[in-house]
């Protein structure tokens, strides 16, 4: 142990903490490995796994739907007020579609989905934990893996590209109703423009994304809630990190995907 | 039969459990006390695979726990958690029945839920209760919810731990109560842990005490209040002073 007056004291304690951050990283890999490999074994809860949908996919509809419309309309002002430096004000509708598909569609709607699943699983399965649920789980021959975290990952990874294409389509219906109203463009031209502009894999890629960040945001909720410690504070720990790993993994992970689908 | 042949368990460094040696015969009722912090729950963790032992082996009827198949071997337990342990998102029936609707023992739902039913009536409550959610219930409710969920599929043995903490002295004696009928009538083995003097005395054949890691003492219900070990009376008393620190 190097002493706290040693000069090296700096470099011991940076050491600790990067050690402590791989070891964290690695107990995460190793979870999400496993819930992946239960994924295609049996049993199968598919009530659980309907109960998830429900709750990951179509309650957070409002949510996205509305961060997409207001994103969309504030999209268009901004790339319209910025475009008209360099008389370019007629590629609103295309930087609006394909800003929306590619980046803010899948970022936003799984930063959105992330404060709101992300938690609430933390925080459920954390309480079970902290009571005893867990513990009873599998004195009654129940694998608290395959039964808390396999479905909900799984309908995550499956709700978000939906909820994405949804968020997309709504947030290129803000930017249509920001430029026809506010900004006098012709509605079919707009949306001829749209539609003329994007490619499928400017879709595909931001559905692929947005199941990416499913996977994560699920994935966190349920790691950090099955490792929450004791009593309230513990629960309220898990919920906040699964919260904040999530947000930030989701945009590393989306720097990496866009390194990936478009540089080359 | 279980049997616990020098069990050792630490957390860090606290060793919670020392070499602990313990034989429970099969039919029989065993109470094991012991004072808060002193590993009674960790014991029992242990003989069900949720704690690891450090050392030391667990034998069910023979066979080492550490090597038996998994879900057969947990089949033949139920158990009564503490503060009920229910699932919030399930209604009482479905949390009764949960281990019927599933796995090895799985039934039709509407057997399941008849099983359900019946094992409420069992326990006192009435069918009505089968629907609701267990937040809807008060605490001595959800024990009783617990204790049905622990007998459902009529398991070999059942552990209780501490069944009447956080009861008023009436519902605890009619869980004791229960317990005992239950366990005589389904001639299982049980095992409750406990620091309720009155539980020990309703519901114990043999009782075992653990005190610093390892089994203090152990003998039939019978010879307890004259057993001559400092430790048991002290803790049967309810002594602030003795060979336990009051402060741990």
């Amino acid at each position: 142990m190097i002493a706290l007056t040693s000069p090296l004291a700096p470099v011991a304690a940076l050491g600790r903490v990067v050690l402590a951050a791989l070891a964290s990283l690695g107990r995460l890999v190793l979870f999400a490995a496993s819930v992946v490999g239960h994924i295609t074994r049996p049993p199968f809860y598919l009530r659980e796994f309907g109960l998830a949908l429900i709750q990951i996919g179509w309650l957070s509809l409002p949510v996205v739907g509305l961060t997409a419309l207001f994103t969309g309309g504030a999209l268009a002002l901004q790339i319209y007020s910025g475009g008209a430096r360099f008389s370019a004000e007629a590629v609103v509708p295309s930087i609006v579609a394909i800003g929306m598909v590619r980046e803010l569609g899948p970022v936003l709607g799984g930063l959105m989905v992330a404060a709101r699943v992300a938690s609430s699983i933390a925080a459920e399965i954390g309480t079970m934990k902290v009571t005893e649920q867990i513990d009873a789980l599998v004195t009654l021959s129940t694998h608290p893996l395959k039964y808390l975290a396999v479905p909900r990952v799984l309908a995550a990874t499956l709700a978000m590209p939906v909820l994405v294409a949804v968020g997309d389509s709504i947030g290129i219906a803000g930017g249509w109703l920001v430029g026809v109203n506010r900004l006098g463009f012709n509605s079919a031209g707009y949306l001829k423009n749209t539609v003329d502009f994007l490619e499928g894999w400017d879709i595909g890629s931001g559905l692929f994304k947005g199941a990416a960040f499913g996977f994560i945001v699920a994935t966190l909720g349920c790691y950090h809630g099955m490792n929450s410690q004791r009593g309230a504070q513990g629960v309220g720990r898990a919920t906040k990190s699964a919260v904040v790993a999530a947000s930030v993994l989701i945009l590393a992970a989306n720097y990496l995907l866009t390194e990936v689908f478009f540089t080359s | 039969m279980i049997e616990l042949k020098d069990v050792h368990k630490a957390f860090g460094a606290n060793r919670v459990l020392r070499g602990v040696n313990l034989t429970i015969t099969g039919g029989q009722s065993m109470v094991i006390i012991g004072g808060s912090g002193t590993g009674k729950s960790v014991l029992l963790k242990c003989i069900l695979g949720l704690v690891h032992p450090d050392a030391g082996q667990i034998l069910l009827d023979g066979e080492d726990a550490a090597r038996a198949e998994r879900d057969a071997f947990l089949a033949r337990f139920g158990m009564l958690f503490q503060g009920g342990a229910l699932f919030d998102s399930l209604r009482v029936w479905e949390n009764v029945a949960f281990r019927l609707l599933r796995g090895l023992k799985a039934r039709p739902k509407a057997e399941a839920r008849a099983i359900a039913i019946e094992k409420l009536r069992r326990v006192g409550l009435r069918a009505q209760v089968a629907d609701l959610y267990p937040a809807e219930l008060s605490g001595g409710m959800q024990k009783r919810v617990g204790l049905a969920r622990a007998i459902a599929a009529e398991p070999e043995i059942i552990f209780f731990d501490e069944p009447t903490t956080g009861l008023d002295p009436i519902m605890a004696g009619v869980i004791n109560e229960l317990i005992r009928e239950i366990v005589v009538e389904m001639g299982a083995t049980a095992m409750t842990i406990t620091h309720d003097m009155s539980s020990v005395r309703a519901i114990a054949d043999r009782v075992a005490m653990l005190h610093d890691g390892v089994i203090q003492w152990t003998g039939p219900i019978a010879e307890m209040d004259t057993a001559p070990d400092p430790y048991l009376q002290q803790f049967i008393h309810g002594r602030a002073t003795g060979p336990i620190e009051a402060v741990r």
